[in-house]
């Protein structure tokens, strides 16, 4: 037995010397991460590669109840045994290092390509593909379930909707859906890559567009690390009015959520309500910071230069988010009181709690399924630690339990930004960050409207990033949605979807 | 359904007129850049050097290209002058690429389509957006004229579920590498004559994923493009503003 722990504690926007994270044999990696920590949730996995050709793979995992990261790692070379097989939330994750890579993970019981590029390691690939050979997205064996009356549906890369694209394979029996198979990818536009080398005058830009509706989320997971890394403690004035960014950016989806499946099941009072006041929301924000989506406002240091909150500023949003949450609170009474709207949504796309927890699903989904899980509240930074945020469940795992889930958190941001805005610390509400810590790993989560957020960056020897890895939480939940339809009608599809409502882009990176 | 009626009645008529009045938009929202040569130092590049997307040049004269423009405000905060500043103008589309091009002459804003095509679309133009590579961001904001506040319907501007109902199409994103046979097809499937609007700095130049191997750098490398709508994303009174420019249904200024 070694005495060295497998593990090392990193907590949320902490930073350990690359040195220090464990470099632990194969067998005791998997062990560390499929056993190592009991109920623990695998956050990240990836590759990075190292001299002599190896590729050393790093994960970080959430122990339940810890007020901290456990990070490790391995090295491995063309194979190694699968992790998904102990642990099937490693799954994709797994399908990601094989086609960034070229290193094949044996055993894996599906493994396929996850966004359709070519290695990032010339001449190493895990289906030995040649560089000849056309990169088609979507092409690839499908599960398919054979027998008579039995049929396939294929939706997409293009849907009906002003939406992001994807494909979607049904197996069905009549109506029944039997297996849902999603296959993204088209999205896909390289920003991991972009990055390395960074920080750079475009990072921020591209963080910000990893997915259009979460840029806040995002840009505050990045800003966390960069300040992890240079050692810059935020003002409290600029925590705050992070805060307030990111339950608005919340509260406008969650609503626009709200209107979209009132829409979905054709109830379209509630539709045009909450569609008007996701707006109206969106305006708040645009009003802070000169951006509907919140472009600009969260800066590494603090907020974005020349964006403080004017009195006025903070006079009209305390003003205004009391209608709008009132005006939210009817539409969604509205929506429970009538019949074929409960109709449809009770039973619809069940996700079993355990399922949740195998899959590692996070954020609304989970806790629409009962699971307590929240970064504000797990792993709170920032204003988070002082005000701390109620987590709101619903135990049916339904279409229904994931609209209620989102109208309380609606309630629970509007309280926490009202009350954030009358506890305004004063000062300044940035500091400038500087150079980044060399040969260091880093990890920042941030509960975004959607779920866990996790940024992870390595920087080299000269303090630039060497590898940054995103994950978004469609990455954990869009299985979730697969599992969700199953036995389900096909016609439920649009309203399951809806009710999750997970990014492309951001899984496509 | 007397509870949907009553709740109608209190939460009242929330459409905004289009043209929207003066003030629509709040004096923080970032559109249209006004540029002052005049306040420039000789040889300063400090704006040209803080842009992400390499959208200004400051030889031979200073210049901001709108269809790479992020309105991050770089500049801004770079200049050590003024000599940059962001209006609250949100009319930017424009039917040639290089009318995205803000110097310190009369801007050119979206000319009308010619007599046949404003007869076929004036009075009812059916879109079928294709997001190829986009964010989520541009694909909201043109959702967003759907809703009660836009409502581009009442000009007869509305998506179509398919291309084959439709009389043109509207692009975000940068187009990746992975969508681009899937956008060449949905502009084949679209019956001619047909339009392409390119909305958003992504669509037109590749935004800030421009240069990416993974990307094509905009849409007018793909398909023949008749409306570039600036902005990251476009502000939705942007996009009805520019669609309306191009249906000869605005005045000219």
């Amino acid at each position: 037995m070694t005495a060295l722990p497998s593990l090392a504690r990193v907590p949320n926007g902490g930073t350990t010397p690359l040195g220090d994270v464990p470099r632990l044999k194969i067998d005791a990696f998997r062990e560390a991460i499929a056993g190592g920590i009991p109920g623990g949730r695998l956050v990240s996995l990836f590759g990075m590669p190292e001299r002599h050709d190896r590729l050393r793979l790093i994960a970080v995992l959430a122990p339940p109840g810890e007020r901290a990261l456990a990070v490790t790692s391995t090295e491995v070379e063309e194979r190694y045994p699968a992790l998904t097989v102990l642990l099937p939330q490693a799954h994709l994750f797994e399908r990601e290092i094989a086609e960034q890579w070229g290193v094949r993970p044996e055993g894996h019981p599906w493994l396929k390509p996850v966004r359709y590029h070519r290695s990032y390691r010339p001449g190493r690939d895990a289906w030995n593909r040649r560089e000849s050979d056309p990169l088609i997205p979507g092409f690839t064996d499908f599960f398919e379930v054979a027998g008579e009356e039995v049929h396939e549906v294929g939706v997409g890369p293009v849907h009906a909707g002003v939406i992001e694209p994807g494909h979607f394979r049904f197996q069905c029996h009549g109506e029944r859906v039997i297996h849902l198979e999603i296959a993204l990818g088209y999205q896909h536009r390289g920003v991991e890559r972009s990055l390395e080398g960074g920080p750079d005058k475009r990072t921020i830009h591209r963080i910000e567009t990893i997915a259009g509706d979460t840029a806040v989320g995002h840009a505050l997971a990045h800003s966390q690390l960069i300040e992890a890394l240079s050692g810059t403690e935020v003002p409290p004035r600029g925590q705050a009015i992070r805060s307030v960014a990111l339950e608005l950016e919340r509260l406008a989806n969650h609503a626009g959520d709200l209107g979209a499946l009132s829409g979905d099941v054709g109830y379209l009072p509630a539709a045009s309500f909450c569609g008007r006041l996701r707006g109206d929301l969106l305006n708040l924000t645009l009003l802070a910071c000169g951006s509907r989506m919140g472009l600009g406002w969260v800066r590494p240091g603090g907020i974005g230069f020349g964006i403080d909150f004017e009195p006025e500023t903070q006079r009209r949003i305390s003003y205004s988010l009391p209608l709008a949450i009132s005006d939210l609170e009817r539409s969604f009474g509205l929506m429970r009181a009538n019949s074929t709207v409960r109709a449809r949504f009770e039973e619809t796309g069940a996700l079993p709690r355990v399922t949740c927890e195998e899959l590692g699903i996070v954020g609304v989904a989970a806790r629409a399924s009962g699971l307590e899980r929240d970064v504000r509240r797990d792993l709170p930074l920032g204003r988070y630690v002082e005000a701390p945020i109620a987590c709101a469940t619903w135990s049916s795992g339904d279409v229904f339990a994931r609209a209620r889930v989102r109208w309380e958190e609606c309630a629970i941001s509007s309280a926490h930004i009202l009350e954030t805005l009358r506890s305004l610390p004063r000062g300044v509400s940035r500091r400038e960050p500087g150079p980044l810590e060399p040969s260091s790993f880093a990890v920042s989560l941030v509960e975004g409207w959607r779920g866990e957020i996790c940024h992870t960056a390595v920087t080299d020897e000269r303090g630039r990033f060497r590898r940054y890895k995103i994950v978004d939480p469609s990455f954990h939940n869009w299985m979730g949605l697969a599992m969700a339809m199953r036995d389900q009608p096909i016609s439920d599809f649009p309203l399951c979807n809806k009710s999750f409502n997970l990014s492309y882009s951001g899984h496509d990176l | 359904m007397l509870r949907a009626l009553v709740e109608r009645i209190r939460q009242g008529h929330r459409t905004l007129p289009f043209p929207p009045p003066e003030d629509a938009l709040p004096e923080g929202f970032r559109g249209r850049p006004a540029l002052n040569p005049a306040a420039c130092k000789d040889g300063c590049r400090a704006c040209a050097d803080a842009c992400p997307t390499d959208a200004i040049r400051t030889e031979p004269a200073l210049t901001l290209d709108l269809g790479r423009c992020l309105f991050c405000n770089e500049c801004v905060k770079a200049c050590p002058t003024g000599a940059i500043r962001f209006t609250s103008d949100y009319r930017m589309a424009a039917t040639r690429r290089e009318d995205l091009v803000v110097g310190t002459g009369k801007t050119r804003l979206a000319q009308p389509m010619d007599e046949a095509g404003r007869r076929l679309f004036a009075r009812s133009l059916k879109l079928r957006q294709v997001s190829a590579g986009g964010s989520a961001g541009c694909e909201l904001e043109a959702a967003a004229l759907g809703n009660v506040v836009f409502d581009s319907g009442r000009f007869g501007i509305q998506f179509v579920a398919s291309p084959r109902h439709a009389d043109g199409l509207l692009v975000t994103g940068p187009v990746t590498t992975n969508m681009t046979t899937a956008l060449e097809k949905t502009y084949d499937a679209i019956p001619s004559p047909k339009i392409v609007i390119a909305a958003g700095a992504a669509a037109i130049s590749g935004g800030p994923f421009a240069g990416n191997p993974e990307v094509r750098d905009g849409a007018d490398k793909v398909l023949p493009v008749d409306l570039y709508i600036p902005g990251h994303p476009p502000h939705p009174l942007t996009i009805l503003d520019g669609v309306m420019r191009l249906l000869g249904r605005l005045r000219r200024d």
